[in-house]
């Protein structure tokens, strides 16, 4: 690297953009996706629908897994059972957003959280919320149980529970 | 260091137009156990690298790298993602064994194009966002320009071309596998609506979903596990102007090039004598007639009276496709190539059923990347680790 | 272990910027250009192209690696694209690496690129597209959910406080200052860390690197071309690669296992048995100042939850017995993803040729090495590097 040399490229800043400094060019893209959920992420949602949690369990290692998969990715086998899980687990870590999905600043915190779900093994989890509790007091390894939407709201779908809470 | 390189499993899918009730994930699984169970292998312990090809538009996720071990028996172990086609996964793979650092190695590819719902606009996506883009043109009418400049320079004429869509989709008839098999005749292909003409809508390839898994190994390895050896003889890959501006129209350079690399491994200097048969891509019609010449297995121009002929149907002096091609077997995205590749192995075996070839020692299976791309691969397969 | 040696003989990149006027591809020929100049070698002596980038959502390209080859140099040439997410920069050059030690070609390009600043209104957003399509994406999450998430459990695990960490980000943003590309040099404190605005606690805004625009380049050759070429080859002798299981929700993120796995790869085929040791420089991967801590441990350079003292000791400043991101890593010089990544591989040939200038580490180092991270905490890359 020799030193005092000049490396390429232009920075612009918002204002060179914004007054036109320079030429541009838009599109929105237009890319939709309708994913086949399959057997395992299928079952998943509709027993989320029924107010459950579903994971599957291979016999070989006897891990207990969520969320289900039909194969189990440690042993390369078929998993062997549907195994019904509890709708309680414990926070194995957790944090607190001040950004929405597209970066912008929210003024309540939501509390996005791995729970480990009860019935499966331990590190067994899935990305949820948790609420109606402060920030500061979250901790890990506090016990949360699910709220769910009414059965009538349900659609088969991981916001079928709509946060978990102290319990 | 090993010097060359075999195929020892090979599995897939049913290539069907959808397959609503397993996800991508599924798919993988199955054709992932087949694969190894045809190889005769434990991914867990008995293969040290992973490569898989995809592209994140296509499965509308952001880094599908991400979504690939697991179902692949590869989860905490080497693995990385080729943005390419199947073929290319399989030069990577080559590639790793010649180090001599690694023996085994598995690829990966597939399609769930019935999971897209805007395809076309996914695919516009791929032309170039200030020259081309702002035209709104469809991207198949990069098909259309090609075609016609084909036509022109080579003086093949549509008829030749509908000629393709009946060999490939009469030929798909004898593949279970495969999802477009029929019985048409010419006069269908040519009276079909136009899409970008030249092009009529029975030109071009329809979608599938489906998956495909293939085994590499070291020639030591591959007699270890005395599997049933395909030889990779040579690979080349080659990507040509993405421009639109600057590319060849009337010929399919990339695969001039990607050929002339492979036939150069594989020591072979008179394609059309020493190539018993050939999968090449025929994403639409006329690419079958464009790669035929450009891969020097027809020269200009005689590809297309070749066809009418039928010196390249299943009975011909040079069976080309004889898979159903995407014509007949459904276009498989980044997996269409790695199948094609998985055809000429099952036939060098004698494993190919109602489609087999008599007589076969040396095959070649070559892949595009489609609109818009100048991109392609080929690999050369035989019986023999020598030519 | 008999493998062919590989060196890389020149490298290039552009300054990392927040919003470049040039388009990927002119930042990709910027780099190449300066990388092939730098070892006076031409496109005409390259045979192969790698080139790495990540989401191509940024870009807003689909089939990006296409779009960027003539940029990158790969007309009519074999181009191949891999793209393990942030750990592509390392990677892109394991994938050279693999190209010139299967002994099909002497001379190879590597060319990482990324251009966020495309995609409105903030790149961030495009993030989303990277979580599970069914499970995690109607949650809205931001991309700094996860690593806040990882970030809780890796101090809970080891009782670490924010100012243990906010060490990092003041190094590296110092170190930065002496690098002529960086976007974000600045003599800041702790306590300007922790007063920073709290983004996802417990990361506020000074301990992430910022989104970039940028692009580099290596140039790679076989043992007898590169002593041809200079009297300053450095040897790749080590890679390493790991990707663990998708489920990440499913793991133990105190400790990054897969960047373990990927370094054992690497030293075992070093011959590296003491790293901490025999590696006398270090660019760990630091999108997030604790990531730095997390990558020391999973490279065995310290003991688990031993990073911090580390850092604190001084040990990892450039003049501490560790020198760790000379160059003023992510937090300094910035993160155009890809790009980032293989800057630390030209921070650590550099360092070893003795070119770094002001940010030369003493002592004269002869073994350095480079890592980076990438997929849902998922992926490690790591190459060592000796002269």
């Amino acid at each position: 690297m020799v030193s005092g040399r000049e490396y390429p490229g232009t920075p612009l800043s918002d204002e060179d953009l914004h007054q036109g400094k320079v030429l541009t060019v838009e599109r929105d893209p237009n890319a939709r996706y309708a994913w086949d959920t399959g057997v395992a992420i299928g079952r998943f949602l509709a027993e989320l629908k029924n107010g459950r949690i579903i994971g599957r369990r291979c016999y070989r290692c006897r891990r207990t897994v969520v969320p289900p998969r039909m194969f189990c990715e440690q042993c390369f086998r078929p998993t062997d059972e549907w195994v019904y899980l509890k709708d309680t687990g414990r926070v194995n870590t957790y944090s607190i957003s001040y950004l929405r999905w597209d970066a912008s600043r929210v003024e309540e915190p939501t509390i996005p959280a791995v729970v480990e779900i009860d019935g499966a093994d331990k590190g067994m989890g899935f990305l949820h919320l948790l609420s109606e509790v402060k920030p500061d007091d979250v901790k890990i390894g506090m016990r949360v149980k699910a709220v769910w939407k009414r059965p009538r709201d349900r659609v088969g779908s991981i916001r079928d529970i709509l946060y978990f809470k102290p319990y | 260091m090993p010097d060359r390189v075999a195929i020892v499993g090979v599995g897939h899918t049913q290539f069907r137009a959808t397959s609503p009730g397993l996800s991508y994930k599924e798919l993988m699984f199955e054709a992932a156990t087949k694969a190894y169970a045809d190889a005769g292998i434990d991914p867990r312990r008995d293969i040290d690298s992973f490569v898989c090809c995809s592209e994140d538009l296509s499965e509308g996720t952001g880094i599908f790298d991400e979504y690939v071990p697991d179902q692949i028996g590869a989860a905490m172990r080497p693995v990385h993602t080729i943005a390419g086609d199947g073929l290319q996964g399989v030069v990577a793979a080559y590639m790793q064994i010649l180090t001599g650092a690694f023996d085994v190695v598995a690829v990966e590819a597939h399609s769930k194009a019935s999971n897209i719902l805007t395809p076309n606009h996914v695919l516009a996506l791929a032309m170039d966002p200030i020259y081309v883009r702002p035209l709104g043109a469809h991207p198949h009418i990069v098909a259309g320009l090609e075609m016609s400049r084909y036509l022109y320079e080579s003086a093949a004429n549509r008829e030749q071309c509908a000629q393709v869509v009946v060999k490939n989709r009469g030929n798909a008839l004898f593949n279970d596998a495969a999802a477009y098999g029929a019985d048409l005749d010419p006069e269908e292909v040519l009276q079909a609506a136009a899409a970008f003409a030249p092009l009529s809508r029975l030109d071009a390839a329809a979608p599938a979903d489906g998956a495909v898994v293939v085994v590499l190994a070291s020639a030591a390895r591959a007699r270890a596990l005395d599997a049933e050896a395909v030889w990779v003889l040579g690979a080349g890959w080659c990507t040509d102007s993405p421009a639109l501006d600057s590319r060849q129209w009337g010929t399919a350079e990339y695969a001039r090039l990607a050929a002339r690399q492979a036939y150069r491994l594989a020591g072979i200097s008179t394609p059309s004598r020493e190539i018993d048969f050939a999968e090449v891509d025929d994403t639409f019609s006329y690419k079958e007639l464009q790669h035929l010449e450009a891969l020097n297995l027809f020269r200009p121009g005689e590809a297309g009276p070749a066809t009418a002929e039928g010196l390249t149907a299943m009975d011909g002096d040079l069976p080309v496709n004889p898979s159903g091609g995407s014509l007949g077997v459904g276009h498989l995205g980044e997996a269409t190539g790695l199948y094609r590749l998985v055809e000429a192995v099952r036939q060098l075996r004698g494993e190919a059923g109602p489609h087999q070839l008599p007589d076969v020692e040396v095959g070649l299976a070559q892949s595009w990347r489609g609109v818009p791309t100048t991109t392609g691969a080929v690999v050369v397969l035989g019986k023999e680790p020598e030519a | 272990m008999g493998l062919r040696r590989v060196a890389i003989v020149g490298a290039g990149m552009t300054k990392f910027m927040r919003r470049a006027m040039e388009t990927g591809r002119e930042l990709s020929w910027q780099a190449s250009r300066m990388a092939l100049d730098s070892c006076e070698l031409t496109l005409k002596d390259v045979d192969g192209v790698v080139i790495g980038t990540a989401p191509d959502v940024f870009d807003g390209v689909h089939m990006k690696g296409e779009y960027l080859a003539d940029g990158a140099g790969a007309w009519g040439k074999p181009v191949l694209r891999g793209y393990v997410g942030g750990g592509t920069g390392v990677f892109s050059p394991i994938q050279g690496w693999y190209h010139v030690a299967s002994g099909l070609f002497d001379v190879v390009l590597v060319v990482a690129e990324e251009k966020m600043s495309t995609c409105h209104p903030h790149p961030q957003g495009a993030f989303l597209s990277i979580f599970d399509n069914i499970l995690e994406r109607p949650l809205e999450p931001n991309l700094i959910w996860i690593f806040a998430l990882e970030m809780r459990r890796y101090m809970a695990a080891y009782g670490l406080s924010k100012r243990d960490i906010a060490l990092v980000s003041v190094k590296n943003k110092r170190n930065a200052l002496d690098h002529p590309c960086a976007q974000v040099a600045e003599n800041i404190t702790v306590d300007d860390v922790l007063n920073s605005e709290v983004m996802v606690w417990p990361v506020n805004r000074l301990d992430v690197s910022p989104v970039s625009d940028g692009a580099a380049a290596l140039v790679l050759c076989a043992e007898h071309v590169a002593k041809r070429v200079t009297d300053k080859p450095v040897w790749i002798d080590g890679v390493g690669w790991h990707l663990d299981s998708a489920y990440w929700t499913n793991r133990e993120l105190c400790y990054p296992k897969y960047v373990e796995y990927a370094a054992r790869m690497a030293y075992r085929m070093a011959g590296i048995t003491e790293p901490r040791k025999q590696i006398h420089v270090v660019e760990p991967y630091d999108p997030f100042s604790y990531k730095e801590l997390h990558h020391l441990e999973g490279l065995l350079l310290c003991g688990k939850g031993e990073a911090p003292q580390l850092t604190a000791d001084g040990v990892t400043q450039r003049n501490g017995d560790l020198p760790v991101c000379p160059s003023g890593g992510l937090l300094g010089v910035g993160n155009p993803i890809a790009a980032a990544g293989l800057m630390k591989v030209a921070e650590i040939f550099w360092q070893l040729r003795g070119e770094a200038g002001k940010r030369q580490v003493p002592g004269k180092p002869t073994c350095g090495l480079a890592q980076a991270w990438g997929d849902l905490m998922q992926v490690g890359t790591v190459i060592v590097l000796r002269t």
